[in-house]
């Protein structure tokens, strides 16, 4: 079966895709750059989709385990391989990342088409699709690290895209730095794996852990805690968010690739694939949902007043991740996966619709400087409107399943459920108001700022915005009711199946009615001719400006960890390394030999008779040194010299 | 009978007065005459030695040291001859530099 499944070709082909385009991608001509951008992904997706349609049709039985997979690593204990596997969990997160991925793809030749980097940014999307289509199907952590860090290189590359724009690079470099914190807990997490478990092949994890059933907390809490590190740093949550909101400098389908529908969710995929750890240590679950119920709410309000429109959803993306996490914490993984899908599809619209009004507009991004834009983009309008109607959770759009999946299995979660569910829905309630509040101010209302002539986007931008609305419509449908069963396989069935139909039905209606009530809240703030949002701000300037600080996160990193790592980098630098070691290395070098050649120079005096002098002493030196243990043996004493 | 060590001291003495004479004369030509009397006086220890040993070896040895020391007697008095026509002087002190 190993032949036809052609996993390896899933990431491969966009690899192909990247080298040919990176290589030749200046030379080759647009069309055939955009050809070769376009059916990697596609290729990868059809197979993706093969491999779907094989399991629908019971052709392929899951959790399927690449038999020999070809040696990568074999040294003492280690035994790493190349194999992928494919179960209910993975393929979920193929598809979603291959589909979204290349409907992205497409918007970007619309998007893109000016720019001088055309090849570039085809080239750099593409390896972003290897390393995260290998992160997906690794069948061992190692294998997981190494996408890992390969979508951490290719968020950076694109991040930096336009790097002739300081702000661009400097995103580039904030987001590759604080990945790495993450990612070196993650790594901490993989040699306490191999430490503890003597492997890193995720089924024989699982399975030594099934052998031990009384096996719970001690160093698998520990584990736990280095992955959730590297999980907060990938998936941007607390304390590690800082990097997302930075990375909007990126263009704008990398935002909603990227940044958005699929490397972010990797933590929450990772946490999702290793939850068989995480079900033996309870402490680190309750830190999961705690770091997640945070996030959400954090990110949340600081959502709630920025101007800039992709910063808005970048606060967005944080927050949705942390009800993900939060899903994860109280062992709702397949209700934390489902989240990730709808969100995939949503995040991935609303970024792409935003894109499509910043290109209508040429560039502008202060959402106090659109308005009014329903008339001039009308399909961005309506896609905006489903996907802002998904995210804020209203029945029946797709964000409203999954949501109330992970709210629900909040509620019903232990002693700390009842915080975490109010927590979320509180969530709910802003993410509803910063949706419509953005909502309202780009499209709806007049156009505040005369001077912009907005004007629709092409089709090759459009198409995927519709296909991406009418998932944003559908796509919970999918996945209610059934994605337990189906990702049950992969992550274990925990819902607590003993609550009623009634309480479940009782909290959704909650939760809509609290979406409800941010629209409402919105309308009344932010609709056209209505003062009350400058009134407010003006009124509660404090805790506003603290909102629109983003709560001084950023200068307080700089001031406790930037700034002193900064000095102390500097001092070791200038003073160890470059004065005492380098330095002084130098100048103990050079001063020995000079000070040596002084010394020695004296020998060369060119005097036939000082040398002859010298080799007579040398001789007498000899000679004393063979006589004098004879002589000293005839005072019965006797003395050997070393080597003798 | 000669006692051997008497050979032999001699033949010490015949070398030492060889390496003072080599250290402390200025003259090349008396240097060089050192050197002889040194190859003399190791000749001398190498006879004395083969005929207390009664084997040949030794005496052998010293016809090769005689055959080095006419070949190095022949080389060392054309160098000599040379540097005097360099440089007009026969004294060691004052060659102290490669080039002229």
């Amino acid at each position: 079966m190993n032949g036809l499944l052609l996993l390896p070709l899933i990431p491969l082909l966009p690899f192909a895709g990247f080298v040919l385009n990176g290589v030749l991608g200046s030379k080759l001509p647009k069309p055939l750059v955009t050809a070769i951008g376009l059916l990697a992904p596609l290729g990868s997706f059809a197979i993706v989709v093969r491999l779907a349609y094989l399991v629908w049709s019971k052709a392929l039985v899951l959790p399927w385990v690449e038999p020999n997979a070809p040696a990568w690593i074999s040294i003492g204990i280690l035994h790493v391989d190349f194999g992928s596997v494919i179960d209910p969990l993975s393929l979920t997160m193929l598809l979603i990342v291959t589909g979204v991925g290349f409907v992205i793809h497409v918007y970007s030749v619309g998007y893109m088409h000016s720019d001088k980097g055309y090849w570039r940014f085809f080239a750099y999307m593409n390896l972003f699709l290897f390393f995260m289509t290998l992160l997906v199907q690794a069948g061992n952590i190692l294998l997981m690290f190494v996408g890992w860090e390969g979508v951490g290189l290719a968020s950076y590359l694109l991040i930096g895209f336009w790097y002739q724009k300081t702000t661009a690079a400097d995103a580039g470099k904030k987001a590759f730095i604080v990945n790495r914190i993450g990612d070196f807990g993650f790594l901490i997490g993989i040699f306490l794996l191999l430490g503890n478990f003597g492997t890193l092949s995720f089924s024989e994890i699982a399975a030594k852990l099934a052998a031990n059933p009384g096996w719970t907390g001690g160093i698998l809490t520990t584990i736990c805690i280095c992955l959730l590190i590297g999980a907060t740093g990938k998936s941007a949550q607390l304390p590690l968010y800082i990097w997302l909101p930075d990375a909007m400098e990126g263009p704008t389908p990398v935002s909603a690739l990227i940044h958005a529908a699929t490397m972010v969710t990797a933590g929450v995929y990772m946490i999702a694939r290793t939850h068989f750890l995480f079900d033996r240590s309870p402490l680190a679950m309750l830190i999961v949902a705690c770091v997640g119920a945070a996030t959400a709410i954090f990110a949340a309000t600081i959502g709630l007043v920025q101007t800039d429109i992709k910063r808005v959803l970048a606060y967005s993306t944080v927050s949705q991740l942390g009800y993900m996490f939060l899903g994860c914490g109280v062992a709702a993984y397949s209700a934390a996966i489902f989240h990730l899908m709808t969100h995939a599809f949503f995040k991935a619209l609303l970024f792409l619709a935003a894109g499509s009004v910043i290109h209508g507009l040429g560039g502008e991004q202060d959402l106090r400087r659109m308005g009014g834009l329903r008339k001039h983009m009308p399909v961005t309008f309506w896609t905006m409107t489903a996907a802002v109607l998904a995210i804020a959770g209203f029945f029946p759009f797709a964000g409203f399943f999954s949501k109330d999946a992970i709210l629900y299995a909040a509620f019903l979660s232990g002693t700390n459920g009842k915080i975490f569910w109010a927590v979320g829905l509180f969530t709910a309630l802003l993410t509803s108001f910063y949706m419509f509040r953005l909502w309202y101010l780009a499209f709806l209302g007049k156009p505040r700022s005369p001077e912009v002539h907005a004007h629709e986007s092409g089709w090759m931008m459009l198409g995927p915005l519709v296909i991406l609305g009418i998932l944003s419509i559908c796509g919970g449908w999918i996945g209610a009711g059934r994605m337990g069963s189906w990702l049950a396989p992969s992550v274990g069935s925990h819902t607590v199946e003993a609550a009623s139909n009634t309480l479940e039905i009782a909290l959704s209606v909650i939760a809509v009615a609290v979406a409800a009530l941010g629209w409402l809240l919105a309308h009344m703030l932010y609709r056209e001719g209505s003062h009350r949002a400058e009134q407010l701000a003006t009124s509660f300037s404090a805790p506003y400006k603290l909102l629109l600080n983003k709560y001084w996160v950023d200068e307080l990193y700089g001031k406790v960890i930037v700034k002193p790592l900064m000095a102390i980098s500097r001092f070791v630098l200038e003073w160890v390394v470059e004065y005492a070691i380098l330095g002084g290395l130098a100048w103990l070098l050079s001063g020995s030999a000079v000070f040596g050649g002084a010394v020695l120079q004296r020998w060369q005096s060119g005097n036939l008779r000082s040398y002859a002098a010298w080799l007579a002493a040398g001789a007498a030196a000899l000679l004393v040194f063979a006589l004098v243990p004879y002589f000293l043996s005839t005072h019965g004493i006797n003395v050997k010299w070393a080597g003798w | 009978m000669i006692p051997i060590s008497w050979y032999l001291l001699l033949s010490a003495a015949l070398f030492c007065l060889g390496v003072v004479g080599f250290l402390i004369k200025r003259n090349i030509i008396t240097v060089f005459m050192s050197i002889e009397l040194m190859l003399n006086g190791v000749n001398l220890s190498f006879v004395t030695f083969a005929h207390m040993w009664h084997k040949v070896n030794g005496q052998i040895f010293v016809f090769f040291v005689m055959v080095v020391a006419a070949a190095e007697a022949a080389v060392g008095l054309a160098i000599i001859i040379a540097i005097f026509r360099a440089r007009g002087t026969l004294a060691v002190d004052r060659i102290d530099l490669m080039k002229l």
